[in-house]
Order: C-alpha cells, then structure tokens, then sequence
C-alpha cells in the first residue's frame, strides 16, 4: 500500500469532509422546510404536516418525490438560457459560501484568509439568480420582484459588508477560523452589539425571509421572481432560500456567538446548536410579523442601518486604537 | 359628525316636505305619487326634468347626499298597474339622505321604443356603474356616461338578461358550446385596451406597465380583476373589472316562489348568512303584512348578529393576512369554529343555513342553546384584546394602513359608501339605530366610529363592533322572550302543520301553500339592513302571484368596489393590497 501515503489520505479526507458538508447543508436546507411547517403548526395552534410517517418526519421524502416528478415546464416566452441558468445561481452561489465556515477546530472544508470576504462575493452573486430568473420569465409579477430584489439587496449589502468590519477589526483577519479563535474569552456579540443586530436584519434582507421577503410577497406579487417556476427549478430556488438561512445562520454564530467555544459538550454541537437557534428565529419573525411596505424597508436599511453600521465601525476603530500597545 | 336618531313618527310616510318642496318646484312635471309599502314616498318624473330634480334633491336644502341605488323594472308583463303612468321600462333612482334620514325614490317611465336617459354621473359619481348595470341587464343607454359598456355579463354576451324576454333557465335555449374560435374570440374579447378608458400606454418616453391583477390574484378576495397602469409600482391609474362572480340572482328571483327564494339571499354575501335572509323575509312580510312575535325577532337578531362576528372574523383574518402577517388567520379562523359551533347547533347547518322564514324562523331554539351561547361570549372578548394588541398596536400594521386609501364622509356619501366603511369616517349612521327593524330599538348598544377613514380604522371598527356585537347577544340570552317562533298568520312559510289535519278548509289551505306557495298582493315594499358589509336591502315588487315580479338587490360590495380607483391613483401596489383587505367584499355580494 504505498500509494497510501498520509498526503492522500488527507486529501480523501478533505474530498469526504466536503462532500459531508455539502450534502449536510443541502439536506439541512431540506430539512428545514419541513421544520419550518412543523414549527408554524406549533405556534399557530394547528397540526402541520403529520401523516407521513410517524409525526410526519417522512414528509420532506415524500415533497421530494413529487417535486422530482412534477412537469418541469419553460414557458414558451421565457429567455431559456437565463431561465434555466437563475436557480442554478440561486443554488450554487449559497453552497458555496460554506467553504470558508469553520464547524469544529477540524471540520472544515478550506481555511483561507480571504473567508469574509468570499462569502461577501458569494451574497453579491446571489441577487443575480432572483434578478435573472425574474427577467428571463417575461412575467410582470416576475419582472416587479426582480426590480424589488435588486434595489432591496443593492441597500442591504452595503452596510452587510461595513456591519462585519468591526468583527475583522477586532478579530485582526478575515479569516473566519481566527475569529472563532479571537472569541475564546468574549463572544463578539458583546462589544459588537450592534454590528450583531444589523448583520442580522441584512441577513434575514439577502436571503429574503419575510419581512424582507419583497421579491415574493404572495399577497402582492403572488410569489413574484419565481412564479413561472416549476418542478425541480423552483425546488432549487426554493430549497436556496433554506440553504440561505442555514449559511446565515451558521455564520451569525462563527462570528458573533464563538463559533464551536462552549462547555461540556463537543464542538460540533454546540455549534448546531448554536445555529439551530438562529434557525427557529427566522422562522419565528416569518409567524410573527406583518409585511413593511416596499419602500420603507429600503429608507429603514439607508436611514438607519447604514448610520448605525458606521457610528459602529468608528467607535471599534477608535476602542481598537485607544488600547492598543504601544 | 353625528346622525339625530329619529322619533318613530318622522320614519312613516305622509305628507313630506321635500314632496312638497318638488310639487312646488317642478308643478306637473311630478306626474304621480305612487303609494307603496317601500316606506318612502315614491315619485313617477318626467324624463326631461329627471336632472333638473335630482340636482334639487343633491343640493343643500334637500340633502340627498347619496344615490343609494338605481335600476330598473321591465314593466311589460306586469298585470297589476292599474292609475300608474304607461311605461314599459320603469327606471328608478333611490336617494338618500342621511343628514335628514329621510330616502325618495324617483321614477321615470320609458318606451321600448326609445330606451334613453341622460347620464347622472356628473351628480353621483357612483352612478356609473349603476347605469352601466342598467344597461348591460336591460338594454337602457344612457346619454354622455363616460363609458357605457357591459359591467357584469361578458363583452360577447347577446341580449339583456333581466328583461322578461330573456330566457331564464338553461332549458330554455339550445346547448352551450365553446369552439376554440370561440374560445379565442373570449379571450380577445377580456383584452385590456387601455385607450377604450382614456388611457395612455406612455408618458413623454417612458412606457407605463399594465398589470393584470385578477381574476386569479391571493388578495383578490375572489374572482375580482383590476387592470393597473403602473409607473414602475406606483398606480397611475386602475379599472377594475367585475362580473366574474355574476349568478343573476335577480332573475332567479323571478322564477322562485316567495318561500323557495330565501337560499339563494344566503348566497349573496356568503359569509354573512342568516343576515340575507333579513332584509329578504322583512320585505316579504311587508307585502304578506305579516308582524312576527318578539321571540322571533329577537332570534332574528341573535343569529344576524353572530354572523356579523364570524364575518367580521374572517375579515379580520384575512385583512392581517394581506398585510403579510400569516398566523392572524389561524387564529380568528379558531375562533369563527367556536362561531359556527353555535350557529350549527341552533340552525342546522354552518355558512348558508337559510333558516329565516316568511313570518318567523325554521324551528325553535334547541334545548340547551343558553350554555353554547353563553360559552361562545366567553371566549370571545380576550381574543379580541389578542388582536388588538399583536396586531392592531403594531407598528408595520400602523405603518401599513395610516392614512392609506383614506377618505373623508361627504366623499364617502357621495360613493355610495355605507357600513363600516362610512362609519371609520367618523359618521354615525348605523341603521340598526337610525332606522331600528326587528326590535333592533330594544337593545343597549353603541355604535363605533373612526376618525380618519382609513384603511387601519377601517380594520379597528370591525374589533369594536364584534365587541358591541357581543353585547346584543348577551341581551339576547338574558331576556329571551318566550312565545311562539312563527307568527300566526294564513302567509306563513310553511304554515302551521298542528292544524292540517283538522278541517277540509286547512288541509286545502295547507297544500296550496306548500306546493304553490304564498301568494302575495300586488304592491311593492323593501327592507333595508345594516348586513356585514354594509347596507343591504331587497326591493320586492309583488304582481299578486306566487312568484316576485321584479327582485332588486342591492349589496354594498358593489359601490365599495366602484370607489376603487379614485382612492389608489399614486398610491402603491402595497397599498392597493391593504385597501383591498380592509374594504371587506365578497365578489358574490358584488355580482350577484
């Protein structure tokens, strides 16, 4: 066996933990369209999806099985090439995004030092799915979502980027695993407050979760961007959106909620359980919450998210310089 | 702004100073005062003057700030008009004032050979669609309307339905068939074009959008379509589009017998109902002059008023729903169970029991009804804190609906506007209190009123009039009035069955009634009610036979609808969406 030599193994290893953390966070994803039905039962006073199998837990294979078969139909006035192109954007933009998400100390796919800022590039990708998949479906309810997501996406970027600078300027790297590291004491959801609170709003804006979920809006828009999907392309554009949520999630905990940090148990769950939380909040603000009209939601994130990301950045900047060695 | 509640004499009619006022004005003009039992004087018109006196009655002195209603009666198979002047199509306006609490109705007597009248539009704005129903159902044109054109049947459609030539039933003309040229003249025919409204497809060098919104739309509450001219999401302008719930229920009203009509009132506005079946049996009763015992009218309003709750609760539901928040719904959907829980027990039957009869009610309370209803008041009133304070002191609900689609009183009035939607302006008029009918004026309740007419006030008064629906429920349970639930008269539906058996001359009596049906004295009467919605009433003319000769409903989805437009130019698409919800329609109550 001497082609066995601990370089290969490595590699097969790092191909096997990639390949986990790509299907776990497609299936996480899928899972939670389930556990977001499951959910709103419970705090709606009805069942939720309870036939299949016991407690319903075999109805994701069952959504499965009938999206897979369902027609997979391209309106005839619809730009092909772009129609067929958005939900894959929409799919791979997020996924791979969890490159650079550190779960444990050793699970991992890569570590790079570029890691906040390709998840930046990965967000700014995104928008192109929703932009495209709108236009190419020559609908006008298509066409108006689309409009919605980029103008909404476009404000809600530019402080997502500025509300993490404080977080690099405390943890000195981009590199997600040092600023898992730098939290060993303090999580940065203390001095980082509100870096915290407006990362979460951008977040909850870029995956389009309601209240944010303008682009969609079924009372208005009757499911806007994607209303000419079907079958397994809308599946994609779909199970997106959870996978948006998880990454979100995930990287809310990695760099405000230190990462794997926590006692007793063993990394990798505490960080699940770290990241099941923000997960049930996002469906919870979806139970709770009215719609804010369009056009707010924009002067709400220029008027005040954008002041208060950077009044944020300058305050940790001059905390960061004041007790500063010499 | 505050309505004088009336002395029950100033409510009968008699000698009317705004009789003698047009007497007066236009002398022989007026040509007759028709005596009916409408409970308000009925005036024949000349057609040259009708203008002239409406736009007297609009004015100050008369203050008849609304046209309540306007339609037709086809005269020509009409028997029993012996001393009325000679028309074949009778046009009628039904005026309102509510300043004065008074109503007119004027008529204008027609030829078929000259089927014309001068458009009122520029008097009452909400007379276009009126007039365009006018027309659509009996062929009657109107001179200078702005855009005459069919309203509830298709554009292809030959023939004016509610004229009596008009077949009725599908029997009565050969097999509908649908060819695929035919398929495609309908579609091309439903083509919006927006030049036939006077409007432009762009502005300097921009282009506007056309949105169809409806008939298939999630907050289109039904089959209800408007066409917006968009500039990018702001509304330039919109026409909205009705019909597609269109069952003619006016024309089935004329082959149904007096007793066999009251399912179909169920269906008019579908959440609301018993309370159709009140201004319909009401009418009825006027005509047959039948008085019900106090048993049966305070049941009456029992039930009327629960369906006001379980009505207002689907409203409620659906108007947080609109507004994008998704868990409201469940819960009022919970509390309408309780509802229906009660109603099934009492009537039988939950949405549309038709329970109401000529002269009383289908059958007695159940034993133990005092205890489902007293459990439904006690569920109630902490569910309805809930939603006020999730909901209604939310600030993206505030934000949402303050001072959105928002109109003042005289404009409401001069739309037709009634009901809940009147009242969020700040205007008392509740016909429960204004002009009380089935015992309405023994019972303790206050009548909630807004300030803005906006969309949010609209939503609040429908929590507080649930609230106040609650406490004549409560009356009803605790002073009950024992006696019999069907007065005793020869015209009650179905009569007595205890006394069939006794004597030749009641069992002849008996079997007339049940398969003919009642037979009912030519005249004409209606009813007007304070429904879910708003004020609904039938408008029954009787040719002395089993069956009506002319049904008008008049629904108050209808004009609500109609004041679209003029309340969302520069508005939203959001906030078309929260105005939609907080009109509180049903397209079936629109259409009939």
């Amino acid at each position: 066996m001497s082609w066995l030599t601990p370089q290969v193994v490595a590699v097969f290893v790092a191909m096997a933990q990639a390949l986990g953390i790509l299907l776990g966070a497609v299936l996480l994803g899928a899972v939670m369209t389930v556990v977001e039905r499951r959910l709103l039962g419970l705090w709606q006073d009805r069942y939720g999806p309870n036939r299949v199998g016991p407690f319903g837990s075999l109805q994701l294979i069952a959504d499965m099985l009938k999206i897979f078969f369902k027609e997979d139909w391209i309106p005839p006035f619809a730009d092909r090439t772009l129609f067929v192109l958005a939900p894959a954007i929409a799919m791979a933009s997020l996924l791979l995004s969890f490159i650079v998400i550190p779960f444990t100390p050793a699970l991992h796919v890569a570590d790079w030092n570029i890691g906040l800022l390709f998840f930046l590039a990965m967000g700014g990708i995104n928008v192109y799915a929703v932009l495209l998949g709108g236009w190419s479906s020559g609908n006008k309810y298509a066409l108006i979502g689309a409009m919605r997501a980029s103008a909404q996406t476009l404000s809600y970027e530019v402080f997502m980027g500025l509300a993490l600078m404080g977080v690099v300027a405390m943890a000195g790297s981009f590199n997600l695993r040092d600023i898992v590291n730098a939290q060993e004491g303090l999580w940065f959801i203390i001095p980082q407050f509100f870096g915290f609170c407006t990362f979460l709003i951008a977040g909850v804006a870029v995956t389009h979760r309601h209240p944010f979920d303008q682009p969609e809006a079924e009372q208005e828009l009757a499911d806007g961007y994607h209303v000419e999907y079907s079958s397994m392309k809308f599946g994609m554009f779909f199970i997106g959106e959870y996978v948006g949520m998880v990454l979100v999630s995930a990287l809310i905990v990695t760099l405000f909620f230190g990462g794997w940090h926590g006692p007793l148990l063993p990394p990798i769950v505490w960080f699940a359980i770290k990241t099941g939380f923000f997960l049930m909040l996002f469906v919870l603000l979806r139970a709770s919450l009215p719609r804010p009209r369009y056009d707010r939601v924009m002067s709400f994130g220029w008027k005040v998210c954008l002041p208060l990301t950077l009044i944020n950045l300058m305050v940790t900047g001059a905390a960061i310089l004041l007790t500063a060695p010499e | 702004m505050s309505v004088a509640t009336p002395s029950p004499d100033t409510l009968k009619t008699g000698p009317d100073s705004t009789v003698e006022a047009l007497r007066q004005r236009f002398e022989e003009k007026i040509v007759l005062e028709q005596a009916t039992l409408t409970g308000w004087p009925v005036l024949w018109v000349a057609r040259d003057t009708l203008t002239e006196v409406l736009a007297f009655l609009r004015d100050k002195s008369q203050a008849f700030e609304m046209l309540y209603d306007l339609s037709a009666i086809d005269e020509r198979l009409r028997s029993h008009r012996r001393g009325l002047p000679v028309s074949d199509f009778t046009v009628f306006y039904h005026l309102l004032s509510v300043s004065r609490n008074r109503d007119i109705i004027l008529k204008v007597a027609l030829s078929e050979d000259d089927l014309a009248l001068p458009s009122i539009v520029p008097l009452y704005p909400n007379a276009n669609w009126y007039e365009r129903e006018v027309w659509d159902m009996f062929g009657i044109t109107f001179q200078g309307h702005p855009h005459l054109s069919r309203i509830l049947m298709p554009p292809t459609w030959h023939g004016h339905p509610l004229r009596k030539d008009h077949h009725a039933r599908a029997t009565e003309f050969d097999p509908y068939t649908l060819t695929v040229e035919g398929q495609d003249r309908e579609q091309q025919a439903l083509k919006f074009d927006p030049e036939a409204w006077g409007m432009r497809r762009r502005h300097d060098d921009s282009e506007f959008m056309f949105l169809n919104l409806g008939p298939n739309h999630p907050s289109a509450h039904g089959a209800f379509r408007l066409v917006l001219q968009l500039d990018g999401e702001e509304i330039i302008d919109c026409v909205p589009d009705i019909g597609y719930h269109h069952r003619g229920a006016e024309k089935m009203a004329e082959r149904q017998s007096w007793h066999s009509f009251i399912p179909y009132t169920d269906r008019i506005d579908y959440t609301g109902g018993v309370m159709n079946n009140l201004p319909y049996v009401l009418a009825v009763e006027k005509l047959a002059g039948i008085t019900v015992t106090k048993r049966a009218e305070t049941i009456r309003v029992m039930m009327a008023e629960m369906f006001r709750i379980t009505s207002h609760l689907l409203f409620l539901g659906t108007y947080l729903q609109d507004l994008g928040a998704m868990t409201p719904v469940f819960f009022t959907f919970t509390d309408r169970q309780k509802g229906y829980e009660v109603i099934e027990a009492i009537t039988g039957f939950r949405m549309h029991p038709a329970w109401y009869r000529i002269g009383g009610v289908a059958h007695d309370l159940p034993k133990g009804w005092e205890k489902l209803v007293k459990g439904f008041l006690d569920w109630m009133p902490k569910r309805l804190r809930e939603y006020e304070r999730a909901m209604m002191e939310n600030a993206i609900v505030r934000e949402r609906t303050r001072h959105i689609a928002a109109h003042d009183t005289t404009e409401a009035l001069a739309w037709g506007i009634t009901g809940p939607n009147l009242r969020a302006t700040g205007l008392d008029f509740d016909l429960r209190k204004q002009r009380p009918y089935s015992g309405y004026e023994n019972f303790d309740f206050e009548i909630p009123i807004g300030h803005n007419g906006d969309a949010f006030d609209r939503g609040q008064i429908r929590i507080e009039e649930m609230r106040q629906s609650l406490r004549i429920i409560q009356q009803c349970l605790d002073h009950m009035p024992a006696g019999d639930y069907k007065a005793d008269h020869p015209l009650t539906t179905p009569p007595p069955r205890e006394r069939m058996l006794q004597h030749i001359e009641t069992l002849i009596t008996h079997f007339l009634q049940v398969s003919w049906g009642p037979v009912l004295k030519p005249n004409e009467s209606m009813q007007m009610i304070e429904a879910t919605k708003g004020i609904n009433s039938y408008y029954l003319t009787s040719d002395g036979n089993t069956m009506s000769y002319r049904t008008r409903i008049r629904t108050p989805s209808f004009p609500h609808l109609q004041h679209i437009p003029a309340l969302m130019r520069g508005g939203f698409v959001p906030d078309l969406i929260a105005h939609l919800g907080s009109i509180d329609f049903v397209m079936a109550d629109v259409d009939r």
